[in-house]
C-alpha cells in the first residue's frame, strides 16, 4: 500500500476526531491488555519463556543464513518449492507467475502482513486474479477497501454497525439484504459467503507465523480455521514469508509458540496451530498437489548487524501496540502504513525509509510500556530513539526543534547559565501563574496550552534547588 | 532464481561481516539442530499420567470443547448420543483410520456413516487424534490416509475420539512421539494442534465460535 506515514500528523488530527474509531478504541485498552496480564499471571514460567524466546531468536538471526539454507534443503526434500524474493516485486512477480501456472483466478488469502507490504492484492487484481481475504476482519476491511489498522485485529477500529452496513452493502446482491444486529449472525453470514470462496479458490496463499528450519515446516496461528482451509482445499499452497521467521527446531516453536498468544489475546493457545510440511503425499486424501515458500528479504537482511537488529526478532503478537498509549489514542491507520504502533515505529523506517516516516519513532513517550510487555524483549523506545538520532543526523527534524534542541544543549553543558536562568524563568513563571495553579496560555508554548493547561511553578524554586536543600539536610541528618 | 538466492545469502553475511558457516561454528549450530535443546520447563506440563488426563479435560472444557471420559466400549454409543443432545443430524463423515474401526459401529443403527475426506456440507466429522496436550487442553491431527485434515475444519461439529494414553504434558512431548512415527525430519504433510472450536474476535474484540472451523468440538476422552 501507498505510504501516507508522512501525513502523520494530519492523520492523527483525523483519527482523534472520530467517534467511531475513539469508541473501539477505548475497548481496545481494556480488552487485550488485561487479558493479556492475566494470561501471564497463570503461568509462573512466563518470564523464563521471554527470556528463552529473545535468546533462540537472537541464536537464529547470528545464524540465520545457515537455518534458511537448512529449511530450503528440507522443503526441497519432500517435493516442495523455495523462491528467494530480495525485493517485494520480486516476490510479486513470483506468486503472479504461480498463480498463472495453475490458471488461477481466485486465491484464497489467509492474513499476511507481509502481502500488505508487498502490496500483494493490488498487483493480483491489475493481472485478473481475485485475491479473497478470509480472515474475517480481512475481510470486513476488504469489503471497505480500507487497510488492517492492527497487525492481528485488523478491523478493530470499526464497530459492530459499520460492519453490519458493510455486509449489508456487500452482501445484498447475494441474497442477504437483511441488516444484522447480532455479532455472532454476522460471523455466521461471512463463514456461510467465504466457505464456497474457499471451495472455489484455485490457490491457497497463507503468511507463516513460523519457519522450522529442522522439519521445513511452516508454522501458522490462528483462530478462525481459515488459514487451514486455504493450506488444505486448494491444488496450490503458497507460503509468504519474510527471512527473519525462520526458527531452528520444533523444540523452539514450542517456546515461542507459548509466549505468543498469551502476549497476542490473552489466550493460552489460539484455537489453530498448524505445521504444513509440503504438498500431499500420494496416499493422502486430501491437501495441495504444489507446496511454495516464497522468503521475502526486502531490505530486512541489511539490517542484521546494526543497532536496529533488535527489531528483527519481532513475532507480530501486537502487544507493543495494544499497551501504547499513542497508539490506544489515535488507532492504526494513523501511522500510514502496513505496521503500526511501536513496531510499526521502528520497522516502517526501515522499509520506507526514515525521509518519508520520520514522524512515527516521535510519536512516543517513551514511557516504556511496549518494552516491558514485548515477549521477545525489543527495546523499542531505544530503537525509535536511534532512528530519532538519525533523523536528527539527516537533517530532517524540523528547524524549530533543531534550534530549540541546540539551545538546550548549549545551556545543559553549562550547569551554571542553566540554574541561574531556570531560577529566573521559574520566578517569572510563577508571577504569572501561581494564583491559578495553571496557565491557559503562554508565549511558544501553543503547541501546548492549545489541548492543555501547562501546570505552574509550584512554590519551593526549581528542581535542582530542592534537590540541592534536600541533600543538604539529608547530610546535616 | 539462484542470483536471487546467493543475493540474499551474501546480503546476510555480509552484514553478519562473516563468510558461509564454517568449522566449529557450523559444528555447533548443526549439533544443536541434531539435538534441539529444551526451553523452560512448563510445571503443569509435567504431571503424572492421571493428572495430565485430568488437566486436559479442564482445560478444553475451559477452552469452550466439550468432553466426554467414556470406556471404549462406549465409544460409539456416545458418539449418537452426543449427537442427539444436541438436536443434530444421526450422520457423520469418517475419519477412515484403524483406531476408530477399532469400535463397534454397528450397534449404533440409527447412525448413518460416511468414511473419506471432508466435503463442504458436512454436519459432522469423526476422527481420531494423534495426542492430546494436558498444558492447553489441545488435540493434535496428523494428516494421512487414515485422518483427511478436511475433516478436521470443514464440519459444523467435530468429534474427537483421544485414547487417554495418547495425552501428553507439552508441545515436546508430541514432537518426541512425531519423530519417532515419521522419522527424526520426516513429517505428515499437515499437523493441526486444535484447541477447542473455531472462533473469532475481530468484531469488537468479543469472541464468537464457529468462524470458519467447527463451531462445537466434542472429545471422547477413552480409557481402555
Amino acid at each position: 500500500m501507498e505510504s501516507t506515514a508522512h501525513a502523520f500528523k494530519t492523520n492523527v488530527d483525523h483519527a482523534l476526531a472520530d467517534p467511531n474509531l475513539q469508541d473501539s478504541l477505548a475497548k481496545l485498552k481494556v480488552g487485550f491488555s488485561e487479558r493479556r496480564r492475566q494470561a501471564a499471571e497463570r503461568l509462573p514460567e512466563f518470564e523464563a519463556l521471554r527470556d528463552r524466546a529473545r535468546d533462540i531468536k537472537n541464536h537464529t538471526l547470528a545464524n540465520l543464513d545457515f537455518y534458511l539454507e537448512e529449511f530450503e534443503r528440507k522443503v526441497i526434500g519432500l517435493g516442495g518449492h523455495v523462491h528467494w524474493a530480495p525485493t517485494a516485486a520480486d516476490a510479486r512477480r513470483i506468486i503472479a507467475e504461480l498463480c498463472q501456472s495453475v490458471g488461477a483466478r481466485t486465491v484464497a488469502k489467509s492474513k499476511s502482513m507481509v502481502a500488505e507490504e508487498i502490496a500483494l492484492n493490488e498487483h493480483l487484481e491489475a493481472l485478473g486474479i481475485a485475491p479473497i481475504e478470509t480472515d474475517l476482519g480481512e475481510y470486513i476491511i476488504q469489503l471497505r477497501n480500507e487497510p488492517p489498522s492492527h497487525i492481528i485485529a485488523p478491523a478493530v477500529h470499526l464497530t459492530k454497525d459499520q460492519v453490519a452496513d458493510t455486509f449489508l452493502e456487500h452482501h445484498s446482491k447475494l441474497g442477504f439484504d437483511k441488516r444484522l444486529t447480532e455479532r455472532n449472525d454476522l460471523v455466521a453470514e461471512a463463514r456461510y459467503v467465504l466457505r464456497q470462496k474457499f471451495l472455489d479458490a484455485d490457490v491457497g496463499l497463507t503468511g507463516a507465523n513460523f519457519l522450522v528450519a529442522e522439519t521445513g515446516s511452516s508454522m501458522l496461528v490462528t483462530n478462525e480455521g481459515n488459514a487451514d482451509l486455504s493450506n488444505t482445499l486448494p491444488k496450490m499452497h503458497i507460503v509468504l514469508a519474510s527471512i527473519e521467521k525462520v526458527i531452528p527446531t520444533l523444540e523452539d516453536a514450542a517456546v515461542l509458540l507459548r509466549v505468543l498468544a498469551r502476549s497476542a489475546t490473552g489466550q493460552e493457545s489460539s484455537a489453530y496451530t498448524t505445521l504444513n510440511t509440503g504438498p500431499k503425499r500420494a496416499e493422502d486424501l486430501d491437501g495441495p498437489s504444489q507446496y511454495h515458500v516464497v522468503l521475502l528479504d526486502n531490505g530486512r537482511s541489511g539490517v542484521l548487524g546494526t543497532e536496529m537488529q533488535d527489531i528483527l526478532r519481532c513475532i507480530r503478537c501486537g502487544a507493543c501496540m495494544n499497551h501504547c498509549p499513542v497508539y490506544g489514542a489515535v488507532g492504526g491507520h494513523a501511522y500510514g502504513w502496513v505496521y503500526p504502533g511501536p513496531m510499526g515505529a521502528v520497522l516502517t523506517p526501515q522499509l520506507v525509509g526514515v525521509e518519508e516516516a520520520s514522524n512515527l519513532p516521535n510519536a512516543s513517550t517513551f514511557c516504556g510500556r511496549c518494552e516491558s510487555v514485548c515477549p521477545v524483549r525489543i527495546p523499542l523506545p531505544k530503537l525509535m530513539r536511534h532512528w530519532r538520532e538519525r533523523e536528527f543526523e539527516k537533517h530532517l527534524t524540523p528547524r524549530g526543534v533543531r534550534q530549540g534542541l541546540a539551545l538546550w544543549s548549549f545551556l545543559a553543558r553549562r550547569p551554571a547559565l542553566y540554574r541561574g536562568l531556570t531560577s529566573i524563568a521559574n520566578r517569572v513563571l510563577a508571577l504569572f501563574g501561581r494564583a491559578d495553579g495553571r496557565y491557559s496560555a503562554l508565549p511558544l508554548a501553543g503547541g501546548w496550552t492549545r489541548f492543555r493547561d501547562f501546570p505552574a511553578p509550584q512554590p519551593g524554586g526549581t528542581f535542582h534547588a530542592q534537590w540541592k536543600g534536600k541533600e543538604g539536610k539529608r547530610k546535616r541528618a | 532464481m539462484s542470483s536471487d538466492r546467493s543475493q540474499i545469502l551474501n546480503g546476510i553475511r555480509r552484514s553478519l561481516q562473516r563468510g558461509e558457516l564454517s568449522g566449529a561454528a557450523r559444528q555447533a549450530v548443526e549439533s544443536r539442530l541434531a539435538t534441539p535443546p529444551r526451553g523452560p520447563s512448563v510445571a503443569r506440563a509435567q504431571l503424572p499420567q492421571a493428572e495430565k488426563v485430568a488437566l486436559f479435560c479442564q482445560w478444553a472444557e475451559t477452552l469452550n470443547a466439550t468432553v466426554a471420559r467414556v470406556g471404549s466400549a462406549e465409544v460409539p454409543g456416545e458418539v449418537t448420543a452426543y449427537l442427539m443432545r444436541n438436536n443434530l443430524p444421526a450422520s457423520v463423515a469418517m475419519a477412515p483410520s484403524p483406531l476408530l474401526e477399532g469400535y463397534d459401529w454397528s450397534s449404533q443403527q440409527m447412525l448413518s456413516i460416511r468414511r473419506g475426506r471432508g466435503e463442504g456440507s458436512d454436519q459432522v466429522s469423526v476422527t481420531g487424534a494423534f495426542a492430546g496436550i494436558a498444558e492447553t487442553g489441545t488435540v493434535v491431527m496428523a494428516s494421512g490416509p487414515d485422518h483427511p485434515v478436511s475433516l478436521n475444519l470443514l464440519p459444523d461439529t467435530h468429534v474427537v475420539v483421544l485414547r487417554e494414553a495418547d495425552i501428553v504434558g507439552g508441545y515436546e512431548d508430541v514432537w518426541g512421539r512425531l519423530r519417532a512415527r515419521y522419522g527424526k525430519d520426516r513429517m505428515p504433510r499437515t499437523v493441526n494442534t486444535i484447541t477447542g472450536p473455531s472462533r473469532t474476535g475481530d468484531i469488537e474484540q468479543a469472541m464468537e465460535l464457529g468462524a470458519h472451523g467447527p463451531r462445537r468440538m466434542h472429545i471422547l476422552v477413552v480409557h481402555e
